[in-house]
């Protein structure tokens, strides 16, 4: 009996050991990143060129950007990439975060249901078009996550002059992109994408692009690296050198690279500090 | 064809032509939960036959109590988890968070309270019919524990296959302490829930159908332990 | 360990004295079978002597010292054996005693060997017939060489053959100095196991004689009826 308890702990300490191991098989990094980069698969198209020519492996999480923000303030991550510009300046005014540099920009894109019962399609002016559905009523499903889209979707709720919060026809979804979206779909509701994400999604059903283009709905990434005088054991070197990468002119090529179909999802900024 | 009809015959396909990185996803997903399991009987097979044997003061405090961790929302143990293990927790300073033992560590915290509660009632009931025997050869309550726990091995193989069906099955966990990072700690429950946000659904049930298939293999194995011993032991 | 005495010992259950008083003196070797009706409080007597139950006054005197903590083993009625091999279980009640696992190992099959089990050695113990798991249990409890042995009934519901096993070993192991306490309701089987004879009635001990002066001439009224309400057994034709 006994020795079949030693034999157990034996095979639960070796296989922890293994895991560990394979965990720890090379330099890496944690990069705290949003839903969107995730899941357009911008980053399995990247990534691998900067590991290949690094030898650093970026381990990506996926959260809100909000999310993503506190796991940086809490030191759980050697990096950042979100979309949220108000956020990051106070993230990195506080002292969470430095080095904060333009990454690239996509768009948000409106949208909801074929039959466009606020009658948005086409719309030039995002805000007009938030102010429409407002009137109309019309089933809007929110992120409500504090993710970046989040902010972006209160701005314009703002510039339209609508309280949306409270109302029947507005649906918190506290849910990532791809689940407010499953559920506009299911719902046949409006709501506010990043292109990425939209591109790659696959559970469409009748939603379809109705306001897209307008500049308002520009969407820009920004990447930072936590503050390693804060949190001592933040990868400060392997960091800057994913930053430096990420913003470089090869880096930038990467970015303009990915596709989907012929369509491509995010275009790079200039570095400008 | 977006319904159910037509996610699953998309899954059938999928599985067709399992690749690669399924395999490694469910791997991960093996050891992971495996290796939680095999802490949970270490941890919660003796406690749970502590609790059986024992007679002490607060006892039936400790039994309501655990019966009431079993359906612990495992939202709730990641979160405690990851609080724990955040550089800015207790114990940052290991340096484990979004790592397979991280995951395992927050598993395990899930099933070893499943695992003791079912140990508890198995070995209380052995204990009823040996109480006279034991006590008489001279058995104190650490023998009396290894006894039964030996006694009831083919019975506790149940605590095993729920803490495993636990563990397999659970998302909550394993996404917020292991992150869902791809190639790392991306499980099939993590995988499944990525697929359905991006709103690839037949991949989805695809992935949903390996996870069933495994737990069904290892629940089938462990039936015919069972009814092995069972003719064996009478 | 010897004399063992028990001085009035009291032992209730639901308002009903089981042990009303119960005094008894055993000296060193032996076979003593105890006698009595259904409810007399025999095997509540054997339980307080193994430490299952603890008396509610009165004491027990194990050669002028309290009872050790080995060296007094105990077959119950109904034994329950683990899910175990016949190997398994005889090895369990060395276990306590700290016995090597090869020392445990040897003395099992030993001890097998001599109530004839030792064929079956690594058979399920629960797939044993009435009379085998008697013999096992007293395997069981001869594995530690006791000082004292308490035996409840070993033999009720026995087939003869079974009962003439038992019994043989039984005597085996009283040869070997093992002081013998028992109980039965089969008085032949009295006859021919006993040294003395103690009989209990209501939670006393009525009676304690050497087995012959007690069957030819028992000194109290509740033994003598008890001898006499045997029933019949020889066919009248």
């Amino acid at each position: 009996m006994a020795h079949g308890f030693l034999k157990l702990l034996k095979s639960v300490v070796l296989g922890l050991a293994a895991l560990a191991s394979t965990a720890q098989a090379g330099e890496s990094i944690v990069l705290a990143s949003t839903t969107s980069t995730e899941q357009s698969g911008l980053f399995n198209f990247i990534l691998p060129i900067f590991e290949k020519d690094s030898g650093i492996a970026v381990k990506v999480v996926a959260l809100g950007t909000g999310q993503a923000l506190d796991v940086g303030r809490r030191g759980d991550a050697d990096v950042l990439l979100v979309h949220d510009r108000a956020a990051e300046d106070k993230f990195v005014a506080e002292g969470y975060g430095v080095d904060r540099r333009d990454v690239m920009y996509n768009d948000f894109v409106l949208v909801g249901p074929a039959a466009d019962a606020a009658g948005v399609k086409g719309a030039k002016d995002a805000v007009d078009a938030f102010g429409r559905i407002a009137r109309k009523g019309a089933s809007w499903v929110s992120r409500g996550d504090r993710s970046g889209t989040h902010a972006a979707e209160l701005r314009f709720w703002q510039s339209a002059g609508v309280e949306p919060k409270g109302q029947g026809w507005y649906k918190e979804a506290g849910a990532g992109m791809g689940p407010t979206l499953n559920m506009a779909a299911g719902m046949g509701a409006y709501t506010l994408a990043d292109r990425g994400t939209w591109a790659s999604f696959k559970n469409r059903q009748d939603l379809a692009i109705l306001c897209a283009g307008d500049p308002k709905l520009y969407n820009p990434y920004g990447v930072m690296l936590v503050n390693p005088a804060r949190h001592p054991h933040v990868k400060r070197a392997a960091g800057e050198r994913f930053i430096n990468w990420i913003t470089s002119a090869e880096g930038r090529r990467a970015i303009s690279a990915y596709r989907i179909g012929n369509e491509q999802l995010f275009y790079p900024l200039p570095v400008a500090r | 064809m977006s319904g159910l009809g037509a996610a699953f015959s998309d899954a059938f396909a999928l599985l067709a032509g399992f690749d690669h990185q399924v395999a490694e996803i469910v791997t991960l997903s093996l050891e992971v939960s495996g290796l939680a399991v095999l802490l949970g009987t270490l941890i919660g097979l003796p406690l749970g036959a502590c609790l059986g044997v024992g007679r002490f003061p607060g006892r039936q405090l400790l039994v309501v109590m655990l019966n009431g961790c079993m359906g612990l929302p495992s939202v709730v143990v990641g979160v405690v988890v990851y609080l724990a293990l955040s550089r800015s927790g207790p114990l940052g300073y290991l340096g484990l968070l979004y790592s397979p033992t991280a995951m395992v560590i927050a598993q395990t915290v899930l099933v070893v309270p499943l695992m003791a509660a079912i140990a508890r009632q198995v070995v209380e009931d052995a204990w009823r019919e040996y109480e006279e025997e034991l006590t008489a050869m001279g058995f104190r309550w650490a023998g009396r524990v290894r006894v039964l726990l030996y006694d009831c091995r083919h019975s506790l193989l149940v605590a095993l296959l729920a803490g495993l069906g636990r563990a397999m099955s659970e998302v909550g966990a394993v996404m917020i302490v292991g992150g869902n990072i791809d190639r790392s700690t991306r499980t099939m429950t993590t995988a499944i829930a990525l697929e359905t946000s991006k709103g690839d659904l037949p991949l989805a049930v695809a992935l949903g159908m390996v996870l069933l298939a495994v737990i069904l293999l290892l629940n089938g194995v462990a039936y015919a332990l069972r009814q092995w011993a069972m003719r064996r032991y009478a | 360990m010897f004399p063992l005495k028990v001085t009035d010992l009291r032992w209730r259950v639901g308002g009903r004295a089981v042990l009303d008083g119960l005094t008894l003196e055993l000296g060193g070797d032996g076979i003593t079978i105890l006698l009595g009706p259904n409810g007399a409080g025999k095997s509540v007597l054997l339980r307080s002597l193994c430490g299952l139950i603890e008396p509610e006054s009165g004491h027990i005197d194990f050669g002028g010292g309290p009872r050790p903590d080995f060296g007094v083993a105990m077959v119950f009625q109904q034994p329950k054996m683990l899910r175990d091999s016949l190997l398994g279980n005889v090895e369990l009640a060395l276990r306590p005693l700290g016995a090597a696992a090869a020392e445990r190992r040897s003395r099992a099959h030993a001890v097998l060997e001599r109530v004839g089990l030792a064929h079956r050695a690594t058979d399920s113990a629960r797939g044993l017939s009435g009379g085998e798991r008697q013999r096992l249990a007293l395997a069981r409890a001869w594995i530690t060489r006791p000082r004292l042995l308490l035996l409840d009934e070993p033999t009720a519901s026995l087939d003869p053959s079974s009962v003439e096993a038992i019994e043989r070993i039984v005597r085996e192991i009283r040869t070997e100095g093992t002081r013998i306490l028992m109980t039965t309701h089969n008085l032949g089987q009295a006859t021919r196991l006993a040294d003395d004879v103690v009989f209990m009635d209501a939670g006393r001990v009525c009676e304690h004689a050497p087995v012959q002066r007690f069957f030819a001439r028992p000194a109290s009224q509740a033994a003598r009826l008890y001898i006499l309400g045997e029933l019949p057994w020889r066919m009248a034709f």
